[in-house]
């Protein structure tokens, strides 16, 4: 039986994780995995942290990413990378879209947003990190970073290489965006 | 065919397969997403979004004695709300299939409280399924109703936030088709008098008795034997986080029919086992139940007694370990949700926010969107107690602070949808007993939090029809509230707001203040864009030359568009939606409405 694969992606409300993780679970689903996935709706989309957790392997019983066992973690926003550091298996990797977004309270002055979160994360583990959304918008529309987070993340679990990625991006956005998403997901993947 | 689905997708599957005709409910975190998948199933499956939980129950209850399969689904506090309907329709039973979806949050991840309805199904006598994943919610949902025409009994569905939310497989079926019988009266079933409902109360408990011989020997009740050291009763998710931590380990009881309880399945079980373990969330449901069949059981003493579970919280309770993990020293700030960019409800919190500033203000609050200006900046929102409260909860204030004399003023807020909900009694209320409180009504056109819900205010049905829409101020008039204090303003026109606020405060009435604008996050109907003609076709822009970096903007509205670094505060082009609320805050007439 093959162990199974833990993974989180994770960012703020409004960022497209869920639809990345639409497209991943599917394409899981097919490659005859057995496949859990987890979010959290309702007031969380406002603005709030949000994460998505997907398990796949021959049986899984937890919806749930444990703390210490995700094998990758893909951050959409960097501070939220940090955040969920230690949900992070010893010897995991992290895919970060290096992008910040000020939390309400950093904005009114009340708190700083941690400096060089990219280098702390370094400290512990593997990190691949660029800019999502300017490789989106060189695609042309900076709203596809999701997909190019996808692409990389993808890479980045490895073994899942048999799996038609185009057809899964193709069958979860709609007709007009669905040339711009695939090259979203090569243009992450070949990163 | 297979397919990827979430527990409340697979719910809404399972009732369509099970051959249900009508499904109604009263959207609410975690249940939302089950009436929401129902329209897709065609007109056979008729679907409808009720005021509240309440008229969701009784209108599935009508169709259910009118002979068809029926069902309707609600978030753990709206079984509160429709508990009057449903204890009594444990004692008539059902004529078609009945299933009342009651989904729990525990955890609280948007919910005012955590309450553990498996307490509900047995202070009511309902028979309880309750599913593990997307799978069993499929299988479950579409097997109850057959199991509620043949004990005559309605089945409440117990699911929790993560069966709900998470998604899992699902191997889909073919609906069952069910003919409709004629309406026959039963008056001794269905008219409660006492006469009747004495002789109901007494069958109820042959009816029971029959559920838990059922329940001893069913498919909803597995018994998995691994290793019988230890032996793990549990239900729902829990057992997921069990197999998780035990594998094969251990021994399981995997309990899906919790109510009533299968007293010799149970201790069957536990004879074959050394020790038992009972993983469950939240109250000791099961575990009450085995103790007082006088089985020792480990459970509630390691396992916390409130807040989601999961396999780390399990292993901790019961192994003793922790996993490995990476900590960093570095501080990262918490991103708690906030009111949108052009959210319309902004300019009306803003203008109490400072209003408070200047007199003793008491700001009543309710669920939804709002509630969010209970925090800074705003801090404009000072009780949340629950769906539809604020307005009687700040009339109940408002006599209180007039009869001892106080001049704390009260303002009661509350949204479209909560209105309509069971804020309308709350009005009735204030009308009547002669209040002196300000009611708002934050009119936004949508069922806003939950993910835009039609409601009656908005013109259109769960199922895409046009319908009528409440006449918001003639209703306020027609339970009594006088028409000249009644006022409707665009609340991103402060100087609107204002002028209402002047006026009405200082009555010693009840008086009414609508505040009507879109959510900026809704799909705008013809009537919106007719009605509302600048919606997203404005942006504001900050003309750096006069800007002084003053900052009074973000600190003051709290709007997540406006950027705040140390030597500029800047507009995001992809958040701001034109609600101008900053212009007409700045002192120094440094921001404009450029038109897109």
């Amino acid at each position: 039986m093959s162990e199974v694969k833990n993974i989180l992606l994770v960012g703020v409300g409004g960022q497209g994780t869920i639809l990345a993780s639409k497209i991943l679970t599917s394409g899981l689903m097919k490659a005859g995995y057995d496949v859990k996935m987890s979010e959290v709706h309702g007031m969380s989309q406002r603005g709030g942290s949000v994460s998505t957790q997907v398990r796949y392997g021959d049986k899984v019983y937890s919806p749930i990413v444990g703390r210490g066992s995700a094998d990758v973690i893909v951050a959409f926003e960097k501070m939220e990378a940090l955040r969920w550091l230690d949900h992070l298996k010893i010897g995991g990797k992290m895919v970060v879209n290096d992008f910040q977004i000020n939390p309400l309270s950093v904005n009114l002055g009340q708190a700083e947003y941690p400096e060089g979160v990219l280098e702390e994360l370094g400290k512990f583990c593997e990190v691949q990190a660029f800019k999502a959304a300017e490789i989106a918008k060189e695609l042309g529309n900076p709203k596809a970073m999701n997909v190019v987070l996808l692409g990389a993340l993808v890479k980045s679990i490895g073994g899942l290489d048999d799996i038609d990625w185009d057809a899964e991006v193709e069958a979860n956005v709609k007709p007009k965006f669905a040339e711009l998403n695939k090259k979203a997901f090569h243009a992450g993947y070949e990163l | 065919m297979k397919v990827i689905m979430s527990g409340n997708e697979a719910i809404a599957r399972g009732a369509y397969e099970g051959g249900a005709r009508f499904a109604s409910a009263y959207p609410g975190t975690p249940s939302t997403e089950i009436l929401e998948n129902m329209p897709q199933y065609g007109a056979d499956v008729y679907s409808e979004w009720a005021p509240n939980e309440k008229v969701a129950a009784e209108a599935a209850i009508g169709a259910s004695i009118a002979g068809v399969r029926s069902f309707c689904a609600m978030k753990h506090v709206g079984m509160n709300v429709a508990a009057d309907p449903i204890y009594t329709f444990a004692y008539t039973g059902v004529t078609g299939g009945f299933v009342i979806v009651v989904a729990d949050d525990p955890g609280q991840h948007s919910s005012q409280n955590e309450q553990d309805n498996r307490n509900t199904a047995k202070a009511a006598r309902l028979l309880m399924l309750e599913p593990a994943d997307s799978q069993e919610a499929h299988d479950f949902m579409k097997k109850a109703f057959a199991l509620s025409e043949k004990m005559d009994m309605p089945i409440m569905m117990h699911v929790t936030t993560r069966v709900c939310h998470s998604k899992g497989i699902v191997e889909l079926g073919e609906r069952e088709e069910v003919a409709v019988p004629d309406y026959e009266p039963k008056i001794a079933k269905y008219v409660t008098v006492p006469a009747n409902a004495k002789k109901l109360r007494a069958t109820l408990e042959d009816r029971i008795a029959a559920a838990r011989a059922f329940a001893c020997d069913c498919e909803f009740n597995r018994v998995e034997m691994g290793d019988t050291k230890i032996g793990i009763v549990t239900s729902g998710v829990s057992y997921q986080y069990a197999r998780e931590v035990f594998g094969d380990d251990a021994s399981y009881l995997k309990l899906g029919l919790t109510h009533p309880f299968p007293a010799d399945l149970v201790k069957d079980f536990c004879s074959k086992v050394d020790k038992v373990y009972v993983i469950e969330e939240m109250d000791p449901y099961l575990e009450e139940q085995i103790k007082a069949l006088g089985i020792d059981c480990l459970g509630k003493d390691v396992v916390p007694k409130f807040d989601e579970l999961n396999s780390d919280k399990v292993r901790k309770a019961f192994l003793g370990t922790e996993p490995e993990t990476y900590k960093s020293d570095k501080e990262v700030v918490v991103r708690p949700p906030a009111l949108c960019a052009g959210c319309p409800h902004r300019g009306l919190f803003y203008s109490l926010a400072k209003r408070s500033k200047k007199q003793p203000l008491m700001i009543t609050g309710d669920i939804g969107c709002y509630t969010l200006a209970a925090a800074a900046p705003l801090n404009a929102l000072q009780t949340c107690i629950c769906m539809g409260g604020s307005l009687s909860t700040g009339h109940g204030a408002s006599i209180a602070m007039r009869n001892a004399g106080k001049d704390t003023k009260v303002c009661s807020v509350l949204g479209d949808s909560t209105f309509f909900h069971t804020g309308i009694n709350s009005l009735t209320d204030a009308a009547y007993n002669k209040g002196s409180n300000l009611n708002i009504i934050l009119d936004n056109r949508i069922t806003g939090m939950t993910g835009h819900q039609q409601n009656p205010g908005t013109g259109f049905t769960l199922m895409g029809e046009p319908a009528t829409e409440v006449d918001i101020p003639a209703l306020c008039k027609a339970v009594g509230i006088k028409e000249e204090n009644i006022k409707i303003v665009n609340p991103n026109h402060l100087d609107e707001v204002e002028a209402a606020l002047d006026e009405l405060l200082p009555k010693d009435e009840p008086t009414v203040l609508i505040t009507r604008w879109p959510c900026v996050l809704k799909k705008f109907s013809q009537q919106d864009i007719d009605e509302f003609p600048t919606l997203h076709k404005t942006q504001c822009k900050i003309d750096q030359d006069k800007c002084k970096n003053c900052k009074v903007c973000v600190k003051t509205s709290g709007c997540p568009g406006l950027i705040n670094t140390k030597d500029a505060v800047t507009i995001d082009v992809t958040s701001c939606n034109g609600c101008t609320v900053c212009k007409q805050i700045c002192p120094f007439d440094a921001i404009e409405e450029v038109t897109l």
